[in-house]
């Protein structure tokens, strides 16, 4: 190829214009752009109960506002260990790119430990609440706070579950290609989850006790 | 003449994957993303509890880090970028934010104005009797 030709298409638009006539995406791709599609939904789900917390947030039928319940020094605590998590789930990928058995169990417990840690806080707060006579059924405002958060920490428990059977499953099958594409499937849903997240404690926490 | 042929083969990428780099650069990827995460997060929550800077700006310093953040996981972590191979990727996303912000906005405007237009609950309530 001549260097005037590369300038004519920096970025292999002619390229890409030819696979067309290949045929079908390799599966790993389909796969994971049905993953991505699926964990889009979940945002927009997750933005649903976004809006319905925003529009319910002064309706706390006298009863305590987020200023006087949440505790930042947990919620920051739950955020470093999301945060490390979603890294070592990011070794575990690269781990499991090079079939490497050992680091690829290792990073994924410590993904496993680290999401363990954030859900034993978050239910301690929970507990908390509801013991301070703060549940759900108390306000408007606690309904939605319980919903938004809990359905987080739910989509966090699945997530632990899945990571163990992957666990497992590379355990015992190694590194085929099927598993292969399942743990690209999961490593997307660890990271978003914790894009999630980042939403929850800007809006719900920070702002909450800020406001 | 190898850059073309290897995207000839590989025109898509999956969501979470990466063109091919090397194991040092993987890892480095993902260290240079957990420090800018840390970075935002840091400051935001230093932000929610000081008293040194104008206080009605911190609710929108707070939003714009938290979008800072997502943006940084979605590149460093989930491997979104504006390459050519990830068009499919992105555009998915850009739906997907199309939705979030059409709910959220539409329900908080909405609401609004239902709130402002309604009588106070205690007229009401009056009213009811």
């Amino acid at each position: 190829m001549s260097i005037a030709q590369a300038h004519a298409d920096p970025h292999h638009i002619g390229a890409l214009a030819d696979v067309a006539h290949e045929g079908p995406a390799p599966k790993r791709i389909v796969t994971g752009y049905g993953f991505w599609i699926f964990l889009l939904s979940d945002m927009v789900m997750f933005s649903c109960f976004f809006a319905a917390y925003a529009v319910l947030l002064g309706q706390t039928a006298g009863g305590p506002g987020g200023a006087e319940l949440f505790n930042l020094k947990s919620v920051a605590v739950e955020t470093v260990c999301l945060l490390l998590s979603s890294f070592a789930c990011g070794m575990a990928s690269i781990a499991a790119e090079v079939r490497n058995h050992l680091w690829f169990q290792i990073a994924m417990a410590v993904t496993c430990v680290l999401g363990l840690a954030f859900l034993a806080i978050e239910f301690h707060e929970f507990a908390d609440l509801v013991a301070r006579g703060a549940g759900p059924s108390r306000s408007a405002f606690l309904s939605a706070f319980f919903t938004l958060v809990g359905c987080h920490g739910l989509h966090v428990s699945g997530g632990i579950l899945w990571l163990l059977t992957m666990m497992a499953q590379v355990f015992a099958k190694g590194f085929r290609a099927d598993i292969q594409r399942r743990f690209l499937c999961f490593a997307l849903f660890w990271h978003a989850l914790d894009i999630i997240w980042v939403a929850v404690f800007s809006v719900v926490y920070l702002l909450g006790s800020a406001v | 003449m190898s850059d073309l042929h290897d995207v000839h083969h590989r025109a898509d990428l999956a969501p979470g994957d990466e063109e091919g780099v090397s194991i040092r650069a993987r890892v480095l990827g993902y260290v240079a993303g957990l420090a800018l995460a840390v970075l935002l997060t840091a400051t935001s929550f230093f932000i929610a509890g000081t008293d040194l800077i104008w206080q009605p700006s911190i609710p929108v310093a707070i939003i714009v880090l938290a979008i800072a953040q997502m943006g940084v996981h979605l590149v460093f972590f989930l491997h979104i970028t504006t390459g050519a191979d990830n068009t499919n990727n992105v555009m998915a996303l850009a739906f997907g934010l199309l939705i979030v912000f059409l709910v959220i906005g539409g329900s908080l405007w909405i609401m609004g104005h239902l709130n402002q237009n309604m009588m106070p609950m205690d007229q009401l309530m009056r009213m009811q009797r």
